[in-house]
């Protein structure tokens, strides 16, 4: 499968799975998991900025279109999509273009980076997000506790979401 | 110039997510503070689409619960007809009872209760149906019990604490009384144990204009309320031997499905019988007959 259609898949499945599971869960009113933008963590190594920037947009204006609140999880994802690079850049080693996997995955770069690459951007994007919904409405502490649980069961869902679907990535080879 | 442009190339990245920023911002702050007013309108008939299908889907996965819910509301407004209830002459009565009665004087003569079937058979030669309400609910022996689409089903014959069984019309030994809608006679229904889809009408005099479709409710002689439908003709034969009608009928319910039934209490039932066999008492042997 080329990664094009993996990714449109991928996007489609993430996109499902946030708006008919996670979103219709009543598990309490701090803790909402969120899984969708791990589809623009999974993005190829390769991807182009601005590309990843326009993804991280549109994904999330669907979820947006969904969620009948226009505008804020495309500004968070714009924000994750504009950090990914630097944060890879940060974690892996200096040539960067040398990557002997396709996309980020523990494999590719060890669990731990991988869960340091994942935390960031999660926390990054909560932070965000809830900022932007504390603006209209809410008091500071409930910001605080939403971030950081929402975070929390995030990140629990994404190390499951690894675990139970490990990606078989073939080796890059210098062939390939 | 030239340095604009370079340095427009060199933070590209950065203006194009300063850009979608505002926009992501823009449509956060323009669209929400005018409600849903105008551009939500586009993403709306997208989504609703795609949640209309779902829904189809999820929805199929809460029938059992919203035909419950569905069930329970029949079953209150069935309790509210003014069939159930009967009219009584105030001025000639001396004793007063606690059945419950509304404000007009008329007195509550069936009250509906709602059931769950957890067991049905159709194969049997004696089928019984049970119900999951039982003598802990208030249900007892002899009481009717109408299918959900308001079709005669059975009568109770036995009960447990939280259980309660049905003799289905489906019985060899059921007998019960009818009625002609077009011609108001009575006749009686019985089971030949054989299709479970048909049963067999007696007592039909032959100068019945009978028909085949012709409609057959259940009639005030037996204890279900009157006027619920039981079958509809399917074949009629005469019967040469007598002056009677073999009718076969087919039956209204479907006891191939039965899952939502109404159980019916009619709270004139023991006065009724006591009635009758008093009567029968008194005139059978009159010597004896002390009361």
């Amino acid at each position: 499968m080329s990664d094009v259609i993996r990714n449109i898949v991928r996007f489609a499945l993430f996109i499902l799975v946030q708006v008919y599971l996670l979103n219709q869960l009543h598990l309490h009113q701090y803790i909402i998991p969120y899984i969708y933008y791990l589809f623009i963590l999974w993005l190829p190594f390769s991807i182009p900025r601005i590309n990843l920037l326009i993804i991280g947009f549109v994904t999330g204006l669907t979820l947006d279109a969904f969620s009948m609140q226009i505008g804020v999880h495309a500004a968070a994802c714009t924000l994750l999509a504009y950090v990914r690079p630097f944060v890879i850049n940060i974690l892996t080693p200096k040539d960067s273009s040398e990557f002997n996997y396709r996309e980020p995955s523990p494999r590719a770069m060890g669990w731990t980076p991988y869960l340091v690459y994942a935390l960031i951007l999660t926390i990054l994007h909560h932070f965000y997000m809830t900022f932007l919904q504390w603006l209209q409405f809410g008091n500071f502490l409930d910001f605080i506790i939403k971030v950081v649980s929402t975070t929390g069961i995030s990140m629990l869902l994404i190390i499951t979401v690894e675990l139970l679907f490990p990606r078989r990535m073939k080796f890059r080879t210098n062939t390939a | 110039m030239r340095n604009v442009f370079l340095f427009i190339r060199r933070y590209f990245t950065f203006i194009c997510f300063l850009a979608l920023q505002v926009a992501a911002l823009y449509l956060l702050f323009t669209y929400n503070r005018f409600h849903r007013a105008k551009g939500l309108g586009f993403a709306n008939e997208l989504t609703g689409r795609i949640n209309s299908r779902y829904k189809t889907v999820d929805d199929f996965f809460h029938l059992k619960a919203e035909n419950q819910r569905l069930h329970h509301l029949n079953d209150s407004l069935l309790n509210l007809l003014p069939s159930n209830f009967e009219k009584i002459d105030t001025a000639t009565r001396f004793v007063r009872d606690s059945i419950p009665y509304d404000t007009l004087g008329r007195y509550r003569q069936y009250l509906w209760r709602d059931a769950r079937v957890v067991y049905n058979t159709v194969t049997a030669e004696k089928n019984y149906i049970q119900l999951n309400k039982g003598a802990n609910q208030g249900i007892r022996d002899n009481m009717s019990v109408i299918n959900s689409d308001g079709s005669a089903v059975g009568v109770v014959v036995n009960v447990s604490p939280n259980f309660s069984q049905v003799m289905s019309l489906l019985h060899v030994q059921s007998k019960r009384s009818v009625v002609l809608k077009k011609s108001g006679n009575m006749g009686t229904i019985e089971w030949d144990g054989k299709d479970p889809l048909f049963l067999t009408m007696r007592n039909i005099p032959k100068s019945d204009p009978v028909q085949k479709g012709d409609t057959v409710l259940t009639s005030v002689n037996s204890n279900f309320p009157p006027g619920f439908m039981v079958g509809t003709i399917a074949d009629i034969v005469a019967d040469k031997s007598t002056n009677f009608y073999v009718l076969k009928l087919k039956t209204a319910a479907n006891f191939f499905n039965l899952q939502q039934v109404h159980i019916i209490e009619n709270l004139f039932y023991d006065e009724k019988t006591m009635l009758r066999d008093d009567t029968k008492k008194k005139i059978d042997d009159p010597k004896n007959y002390n009361r």
